[in-house]
């Protein structure tokens, strides 16, 4: 198992650095650069500037200075916010991200499989029809439309919850973030369950089970719930990744210093720097959750494990 | 506990910590967008200058209605050629960490923002100081040629290139601030740091949390410390108007510094009385590529700028009432008077469509030989509104709009490109005068997008510059504006307006022509 994690990793070494390398020069080919604005810098201060971030260089040159900066853990300087290096900034903003991400996950894991399991025991009658409805509504609403209807109900009509902010970090402030942000993947996660509930229900060592008199709840729990797991399993994988990389409305909506946001900002400043230490922060994240869900597989499934 | 761990607790900690201490009098602003820095001498954003201008404090600075006070310096003298000004600092003006603010402070500042090496946005701002621009392109390498002299301690002599009516007005940007000298050198770049930085504003930062908010509290170095009513302000960001107007809502923020146009009808029925509207020193407006024909024929030119029904734009499209524009000056900027207009300005807006199609007929086009123009703009839902209304109100002269949106860096590089037939633009003033208007029409000068050159207005630009009698001054850059309307060297569209909403229990916010609104000035009711 751990020679298989291990050869996982070493072969994302090449991948992570075409992306890098791709990613630099598409970055450096889209049209306007860092410091062009609706306020144009006279020409001596953009050379200055050009000068001060090594841009003045050929691109080959640009483009070894940075990997040879990255090979050394130096993710490189930022243009919009020169008060933190690339590196400091994806610090400072990975312990709200992950705080908010880490428990949509979870809240998306306890509804959407207690909401699927029950779905799959009362199938096609109302309690299912009932939840699949309420489930169906966070799946097509887009997060960027249910988080200002929250806002408006719990925080400004109902005067609840606070409407945005990390505020002290209190856990009444993250509430309607982890409900937006768990909603959709809660939705898709009961739907995977249920479908998987169903087909393993009607196998046999379930009739078996049933057949020697156990009681559908502890059939559920003790035999049907772990094989219908395989599914759900693969799904966490990509929804841990969305949530933790996916959160950008949701922290622009509510005004959450997290990593989310940065991406799409550096993009649009064409903040290179930025935008290639998210890339590379989100690729390494994306691996390592990849790599837990294939153990998590293998340690459900016996077939994978003795592969 | 990791390192990540730690700093997020302490920094969870330390918000609570002062949620309690300053509750009453801590004034939560809305700020938009994420500051690049805290050091003056990196900022370029109004969302940035509401932060510095609270941190520290240059030799004159802002009164709530925005005209130049003393600050720092308590007086100062000008020679009779009006190139020398010679301050006199303020006695017992402290730094933050209790050090005395030295004219050296100032003169080290003003040759480190020029400083090619330091590569400052908006060195360019203080460039009338002598010698400046050579030392900021690298041609003096020698930085006590600058036109900066410390006599003594407490006296400052700044030599001008020239005669500046508007010097005073450019040192209340946040480009003539001093730096503390002591903590520069100590330290570094990471002076800036939280932690690290001395101010000399009446505020301190305490916090920074990027993406999130910076925390300022009252500066107990400060000269008037004790006339202050706000104990310390949080600038928060949020880029999302809609966000921000709910959490104003729910009473969040105590001032928003912009809206969504959308909403403000709304909150006139609902939030009376807190949306505040007001003429702003900034003019939107469409540049034309005077290179590129058919728009290098004046009348094509003219015929598009007659054909546009400003009247309907602010009230109408916009919703937030921005007034016509038929100046290139917005009216009410200093050392001015009253602008120079288009000679059509006062045609009904029937003869005016009527006078444009006769025109573009004389330029060649009609209903068998149509004008086909390129109308670009950056994104934005305002931006496409407006380009979509105007390319109607072109319509009936017989002229098919092609409408191209693209993202602000790439529009604004096309433009400097000189890549667009028609273009959205807009120009907010950085100091209060004439100059920094009509400057934009000059040739060669970068934000000229147009390109429109004419060596009679670069003739009357630079006289008006030269000339010390501000009456004189301002009869040479109305000729020239006048010139410059008259060729519709560009399309003015509309006068900006503020928008920001302020909370009743706020006192002591004034409307200005800069939006500058420092929290010196605000008091808050229990």
């Amino acid at each position: 198992m751990i020679k298989y994690a291990l050869r996982r990793l070493l072969s994302t070494i090449p991948v992570l650095w075409i992306a890098v390398t791709a990613c630099f020069f598409v970055l450096r080919l889209a049209p306007g650069g860092p410091f062009d604005g609706e306020r144009p810098l006279p020409p001596v201060i953009m050379k200055n500037l050009a000068a001060h971030y090594n841009l003045d260089k050929p691109l080959i040159q640009q483009y070894l200075i940075y990997v040879g900066d990255l090979l050394k853990g130096d993710l490189g300087p930022s243009f919009a916010s020169e008060d933190f290096t690339v590196g400091q900034q994806i610090m400072i903003g990975l312990p709200y991200t992950f705080t908010i991400g880490t428990a949509a996950f979870l809240l998306a894991i306890l509804v959407g499989i207690t909401v699927g399991c029950l779905g799959a025991l009362y199938q096609n009658k109302t309690p299912d029809y009932v939840l699949g409805a309420l489930i169906l509504i966070g799946v097509v609403l887009p997060n960027f439309l249910i988080a200002p209807i929250l806002q408006l109900v719990f925080g400004i009509r109902l005067a609840w919850l606070p409407v945005g902010g990390w505020g002290d970090g209190s856990f009444k402030f993250l509430i309607m973030p982890i409900v937006v942000l768990a909603l959709p993947h809660a939705g898709r996660i009961s739907r995977i369950t249920r479908g998987s509930m169903i087909e393993v229900m009607s196998q046999n060592f379930i009739r078996t089970a049933k057949a020697k008199g156990i009681g559908a709840r502890l059939t559920v729990m003790r035999h049907a719930l772990k094989p219908a797991m395989m599914p759900v399993v693969s799904y966490l994988g990509p929804a841990a990744s969305y949530l933790l990389t996916g959160s950008l409305v949701v922290e622009s909506v509510f005004g959450l210093p997290g990593i989310g946001r940065y991406f799409i900002n550096a993009a649009l400043n064409r903040d290179y720097g930025m935008v290639l230490g998210t890339v590379i922060f989100y690729m390494v994240l994306i691996v390592f959750l990849n790599l837990l869900v294939d153990i998590a597989y293998a340690w459900l499934d016996p077939k994978v494990r003795n592969r | 506990m990791n390192h990540i761990t730690k700093k997020f607790l302490a920094s969870a900690m330390l918000g609570t910590l002062l949620a309690f201490s300053a509750h009453a009098a801590t004034l939560n602003i809305h700020n938009g967008g994420d500051p690049t820095s805290l050091d003056p001498q990196k900022l370029s954003g109004d969302w940035e200058n509401r932060i510095a201008g609270d941190i520290f404090e240059g030799l004159v600075t802002e009164d709530a209605k925005d005209n130049p006070i003393p600050a720092q310096a308590e007086s100062w003298t000008v020679s009779d050629d009006g190139k020398v000004y010679t301050f006199k600092l303020r006695d017992g003006i402290k730094w933050s960490d209790g050090q005395p603010v030295t004219a050296g402070d100032f003169v080290f500042a003003l040759q480190r923002i020029m400083d090619p090496k330091n590569a400052a946005d908006y060195a360019y701002l203080q460039s009338t100081i002598k010698n400046a621009e050579k030392i900021n392109k690298g041609e003096i390498t020698d930085f006590n040629q600058l036109g900066v002299k410390a006599i003594d301690d407490k006296t400052l002599e700044i030599t001008l290139e020239n005669p500046t009516p508007y010097f005073i007005n450019a040192l209340m940007h946040y480009t003539a601030y001093p730096l503390p000298k002591h903590v520069v050198e100590a330290k570094g770049q990471d002076w800036v740091k939280i932690g690290n930085i001395v101010t000399n504003g009446p505020y301190k930062p305490t916090e920074w949390v990027p993406g999130s908010h910076v925390t300022t509290v009252k500066n107990d170095q400060w000269y008037g410390v004790k006339d202050l009513k706000i104990d310390g302000a949080k600038f928060f960001v949020l880029e999302d108007q809609e966000a921000a107007l709910k959490r104003y809502r729910a009473g969040e923020f105590d001032i928003l510094t912009d809206f969504p146009t959308d909403q403000y009808e709304w909150m006139k029925t609902n939030l009376p009385g807190q949306a505040h509207v007001a003429p702003f020193a900034g003019l939107y407006y469409y540049v034309v590529n005077s290179t590129k024909p058919p728009f290098s024929d004046k009348r094509v030119r003219q015929a598009l700028s007659m054909a546009i029904n400003r009247e309907v734009i602010g009230p109408q499209i916009l919703g937030t009432g921005e007034l016509p524009a038929y100046s290139w000056v917005p009216p009410g900027t200093a050392n001015y008077g009253e602008p120079a207009y288009v000679s059509w300005k006062d045609m009904p807006y029937g003869e005016k469509v009527a006078e444009a199609k006769k025109l573009l007929q004389e330029a060649g086009f009609g209903p068998d030989k149509p004008l086909h123009a390129v109308l670009s703009y950056n994104t934005n839902d305002n931006h496409k509104r407006i380009a979509v209304a105007i390319a109607s109100m072109w319509k009936p002269l017989g002229v098919n709009v092609e409408l191209v949106n693209a993202e602000t860096k790439v529009h604004y590089d096309q433009m400097q490109r000189g890549q667009v037939e028609i273009g959205r633009a807009g120009w907010l003033a950085d100091y209060n005068d004439p100059d920094n208007f009509l400057n934009l029409l000059v040739t060669g000068v970068q934000m000229n997008y147009g390109r429109w050159s004419n060596p009679e207005y670069d003739k009357l630009i630079k006289e008006g510059n030269a000339q010390t009698d501000l009456a004189k001054r301002a009869e040479i850059f109305k000729k020239a504006e006048q010139l410059a309307l008259d060729e519709s060297a560009a399309m003015p569209i509309y006068y900006y307006v503020s928008k920001n909403v302020v909370s009743p229990k706020i006192e002591g916010f004034v409307d200005n022509v800069q939006d500058i609104h420092r929290t010196r000035w605000l008091s808050m009711k229990e």
